[in-house]
């Protein structure tokens, strides 16, 4: 049996405590119902990943969970997003702390335009530490945990640019676990990978999970088999909006669906 | 396919590649025609200006017609105070109100910031003149470089607001969101992560900017109105390069007409350098962003 199997069958258990709840969510963009009726709950230490076909709004579900959807004129929600029992939603929530709880990795490697160390540093400083030796701790053990460290550590000061797709990548995720968040977000984080670079960050993402909780967006349904513990498979409806078809752990999903349309998609029968 | 086919065929190809060489001809006679006129007067006023060039140009103040030697240092120090001054009263705002409006392109004043700035931009430059002789001249009593400074930053503001504008809005969102959703607020994103991100192109406006009201002689006759004397005091008439040109050129005295050219020379001389050496550190930034 390998390793990956075997961390699967550790998640049968009931023992995950609920990390976020996402209670009867609606996404607009204008009069535009993106999103429908989504419950979901995302367990902690655990990987979740939001599988479904182009344009079903499962990168709209992503970006609701840290309020990304904000930056969006015009777009809005209803329902709830719980966090440890917050509603991330409620009035008087301030959205920047709800992004400081809720990281994201986002498709394409986007590192600042600024050295290796500057942009693991980014968020600690934001947060007012300035002491270069605590910077130095927090930007070593981010990196070592994005499994970038040894191939980084006598480069810190060169721009982040000089990396490669893969390592930017891994370098994003250092940048996000630098500020030590509750929940990690990441929207197909290696989609615009090579093959070994993404099989570095599956395993990264497994590794990840003994300390946070992940939530994966993925076309590749091979990868969300491969590294989830739970799948959440949108679909949209006769009026575009999307819902949630099916949800459970990822195993089930996987090799014996419970919904005639689950089924279709996981086999190839459309997507 | 028929003989007759094919000729068709082959006549068809040898017009296409006739129309194909006429055109790329005039095409680069186009070319040549949009960059004659710059080598040309760069070729004739380096040619004009060149035979009276000396140190002592740079260094030395006018001498009275008919006095050999003399410089224009005098200009050369007002200009760069007349610049300098500028600078600081358009560039600040300039870039605070282009961020404003490539963060709300769509209020009502973000677009009555752009159309604003884009009619300011049309506005000829010696009614700018007039304008900054009324608010500022006027109540003063005196012409002073500090009213040329205002003059030549209301013809800077639209430049730099709209550059700035451009290469805020060429910054990729993703760079926005990786910061925001680091927990960072939408001031300190824009200040630490979106306008370095587009300091090389907020460079290049404020270079188009300065070499734009470098040149500029008609506001200034009614506010910084010309100096022979070395002056610093922004509070006094202060000279300038193109207003030294323009009270040389209109002169009937032969020596002046050759110092107009010299000016000529050092104004451009000076844009120039700055402008190139803008590009240097540009380049230089990039390398050191790339790792090159």
């Amino acid at each position: 049996m390998t390793a990956l199997a075997q961390v699967h069958d550790q998640t049968s258990d009931a023992t995950a405590a609920n990390k976020m709840q996402v209670l009867n969510l609606a996404v607009y963009y204008g009069a535009f119902r993106a999103l429908a009726d989504i419950d979901l709950d995302v367990l902690e230490h655990r990987i979740t990943a939001i599988i479904g076909p182009s344009g079903c709004g499962k990168s709209t579900l992503l970006r609701a969970l840290n309020r990304l959807n904000d930056l969006i004129p015009n777009a809005r929600a209803t329902g709830q997003v719980m966090l440890d029992g917050v509603d991330l939603y409620a009035p008087g929530v301030d959205v920047v702390d709800v992004r400081r709880q809720v990281g994201m990795v986002f498709q394409r490697p986007n590192p600042f335009p600024k050295s290796i160390y500057d942009n693991v540093a980014y968020g600690p400083r934001l947060y007012g530490i300035h002491d270069k030796r605590e910077l130095d701790t927090i930007v070593e053990r981010s990196l070592g945990q994005a499994a970038l460290w040894d191939e980084v550590k006598d480069l810190l000061p060169k721009s982040a640019l000089t990396l490669s797709g893969g390592q930017q990548q891994r370098l994003c995720i250092a940048r996000a676990l630098a500020v030590e968040p509750e929940v990690i977000l990441m929207d197909e984080p290696a989609s615009a990978l090579d093959p070994i670079a993404t099989l570095k960050i599956e395993d990264l993402m497994r590794q990840l999970i003994k300390d946070y909780t992940i939530v994966v967006v993925t076309h590749n349904m091979q990868q969300a088999a491969r590294v989830s513990d739970y799948t959440a498979f949108l679909l949209m409806d006769e009026k575009r909006a999307g819902r949630l078809i099916e949800y459970g752990p990822s195993r089930e999903l996987f090799t014996n669906p419970q919904d005639k349309r689950t089924e279709d998609y996981i086999t190839g029968r459309f997507g | 396919m028929s003989v007759a086919v094919r000729a068709r065929s082959r006549r068809r190809y040898q017009l296409r590649r006739l129309t194909n060489a006429v055109m790329l001809g005039l095409t680069g006679l186009a070319t040549v025609a949009a960059v004659l006129p710059l080598l040309w007067i760069l070729a004739y006023v380096s040619r004009e200006g060149g035979r009276f060039l000396s140190l002592d140009f740079f260094t030395r103040l006018p001498t009275p017609v008919g006095v050999p030697g003399g410089g224009v240092s005098n200009a050369i120090v007002g200009s760069a105070i007349l610049v300098g001054l500028a600078c600081l009263f358009a560039i600040p705002p300039g870039i605070l109100a282009a961020i404003y409006a490539a963060a709300h392109p769509h209020t009502p004043l973000g677009v009555a910031l752009r159309f604003g700035t884009d009619v300011l931009s049309g506005v000829p430059s010696i009614v700018i003149g007039i304008f900054a002789y009324t608010v500022v001249v006027l109540p003063q009593r005196h012409f002073s470089a500090l009213a040329g400074g205002a003059a030549l930053a209301v013809i800077m503001l639209p430049i730099i607001v709209r550059t700035t504008e451009e290469m805020l809005k060429l910054v990729p969102v993703n760079l926005r969101e990786a910061s925001l959703s680091l927990g960072a607020p939408e001031w300190k994103t824009t200040l630490r992560v979106v306008l370095p991100a587009a300091l090389d192109g907020v460079i290049t406006g404020a270079m188009l900017g300065i070499a734009r009201v470098a040149g500029e002689a008609a506001p200034l006759m009614l506010t910084a109105f010309g100096n022979p004397f070395l002056s610093t005091d922004i509070t006094q008439p202060i000279a300038a390069l193109p207003h030294t040109i323009f009270v040389y050129a209109i002169a009937p005295y032969k020596d002046w007409h050759d110092k107009a050219w010299t000016t000529a020379l050092v104004l451009i001389a000076l844009v120039l350098a700055l402008n190139v050496g803008a590009r240097l550190l540009i380049g230089w930034r990039r390398r050191q962003l790339s790792g090159r």
